[in-house]
């Protein structure tokens, strides 16, 4: 029943100075459906692919506003998602209220990386299984970061997660040099392309994505169906012509920035291996991720 | 404070003064602050009494006081419970900088603040006895604004605490312009600060003024005006006015 003696609880260190319970959180991550995010100077523009866990139901929000200039898009259980994007609207709202004007991304992922934190280190908790990825606009400029369950976090100027993200890694990797100094529409842009690599050939359409934006002059709002839907005929990276990307090598490096989070190991073989998977295999989650 | 919070509402109402933990009158007090914008910053001016009543008591209470790295604080009541804002500033200002992450409060957001604190604590029955005045500079951005132990705020380009605002400010509506060089705005306030040594029975004739500017906080050492009292007006006060004194 258990892979090895170290993970039943959260606190229990492995011999090789792992905390499984804490890998595991960060397995819940790459199995939810792939969330990215992207910033030049003036914008950061977050996108995630909606997934629905039947023909007969909705898929589930995970993209929030946290207030006028912060957002988040998350990947992983969404209900811890939910939990999360809560916390951080109140934080905000109470920073306000006292100072009446805007808490600073970094001070709030700070604050959301901590409590994430508190959560590998109490017998009696669980780390969070949510990643996020947190865009915002402050006084320094534009940010994007990724909130990790075992209480890590990084800035970058572009990342993905969740499933199949390395995909959309690849093709961020290729671009990023240029994000800078990129146009709100360029972004955009870039968004929906490296969000159609997670798709792996599935037809990108309004309906199974969705894109926010926040930035100068605009507060962060979620971009309504009809105005994806023209960017998307605009761009003309509906169809299924054959990717773009050369055919993503499942590399483990993180994309810009600081290195990605040291992910798990030798132990269990590279969870991204699902973007060589065959597409039949993305009902797999234990829970609606 | 505590112990008289946990007790029922209706005694606390009701109970005499002597059961009361709270600031019924202020004991020490400091008079006017007049703040001003001017050409590249915010000038402050206040005197350096402390009235115990209607005593003179103290001479060298310094009201003029910086707060981080880009604001000014003046406080006129209660001189003891405009220590413990300080206090209550230097802790906000110590955590700000404990983030170290490159942002700071600016005199905006400090303002808010002291409003919160000052509005609370009325609510709580048990005001800090102050109108405090706050000016700073941040990112080019002049601000000047002031509260009250009642949580009154408001922003304006020249403002004044207590008598200042019956006896400085108008003037201030007269003379004040956007483009005041620091000289000129220093001969203003100057000109304040005498019709208030004249006319404010609690001021003394020794006073700071402090600066702000991009640059930081300069607050001026101790220094008196020049004063002349030989004006008819002055000799026989009672002349022109029947009645009341």
């Amino acid at each position: 029943m258990f892979r090895n003696q170290y993970d039943t609880d959260v606190t229990t260190w492995s011999p090789a100075g792992r905390l499984f319970q804490v890998e595991y959180a960060m397995e819940a991550v790459k199995q939810g459906s792939a969330a990215i995010g992207l910033r030049s100077k003036s914008h950061v523009v977050l996108a995630c692919v909606n997934k629905t866990s039947s023909e007969l139901s909705s898929h589930q929000k995970k993209i929030f506003k946290v207030d006028d200039h912060i957002g988040v898009a998350i990947a992983g259980l969404t209900a811890d998602g939910r939990v999360l994007s809560r916390y951080m609207r109140n934080e905000c709202i109470n920073y306000f209220y006292t100072y009446e004007s805007q808490l600073p991304v970094g001070r709030l992922v700070v604050q959301l990386a901590d409590k994430a934190q508190v959560c590998t280190q109490r017998s009696w908790k669980r780390p969070y299984g949510v990643g996020l990825l947190v865009g915002g606009l402050d006084e320094s400029g534009a940010h994007l970061y990724y909130n990790c369950p075992s209480g890590n976090y990084f800035e970058y100027q572009a990342f993905a997660i969740g499933s199949r993200s390395q995909a959309a890694k690849t093709y961020l990797e290729r671009k990023f040099e240029s994000f800078m100094d990129s146009s709100r529409e360029n972004l955009i842009k870039d968004a929906l392309f490296a969000l159609r690599e997670t798709l792996q050939g599935e037809k990108l359409t309004s309906s199974v994505c969705t894109i926010a934006v926040v930035g100068v002059g605009e507060a962060f709002h979620i971009l309504d169906q009809e105005t994806v839907q023209e960017l998307i005929n605009e761009f003309e990276i509906a169809g299924e012509e054959a990717p773009v990307a050369e055919p993503a090598a499942p590399d483990q490096a993180g994309v810009a920035g600081p290195a990605a989070p040291d992910q798990a190991g030798a132990a269990e073989p590279a969870a991204d291996d699902d973007t060589l998977a065959a597409p039949g295999d993305q009902g797999a989650a234990p829970m609606d991720m | 404070m505590n112990s008289v919070d946990s007790k029922p509402a209706t005694s606390s109402l009701i109970g005499s003064e002597a059961d009361s933990q709270r600031t019924l009158y202020p004991y020490v007090t400091g008079t006017s602050v007049v703040g001003i914008k001017y050409k590249d910053g915010i000038l402050l001016a206040a005197d350096m009494g402390g009235s115990y009543g209607s005593t003179l008591r103290y001479k060298s209470v310094e009201r003029l006081k910086p707060v981080g790295k880009h604001s000014l604080i003046g406080g006129s009541g209660e001189i003891s419970d405009f220590q413990e804002i300080m206090r209550y500033l230097d802790d906000l200002i110590l955590s700000d900088n404990m983030w170290d992450d490159g942002n700071s409060l600016g005199p905006k957001e400090v303002h808010n603040y002291l409003t919160r604190i000052m509005y609370n604590r009325r609510n709580k029955f048990n005001p800090l006895w102050n109108s405090l005045v706050l000016g700073g500079v941040k990112n080019g951005q002049k601000y000047l604004g002031t509260v009250n132990m009642i949580g009154v705020h408001y922003e304006d380009n020249h403002v004044a605490t207590g008598f200042g605002n019956h006896l400085a400010r108008p003037l201030l509506r007269d003379e004040w312009h956007e483009n005041l060089t620091f000289e000129e705005g220093v001969i203003l306030l100057e000109k304040c600060m005498r019709v208030l040594l004249y006319r404010d029975r609690s001021a003394v004739n020794k006073l700071q003024i402090a600066k702000i500017t991009e640059e930081g906080v300069t607050i001026s050492p101790p220094y008196a005006l020049k004063t002349f009292w030989n004006f008819s007006a002055f000799e026989n006060p009672t002349l022109g006015a029947e009645g009341s004194w």
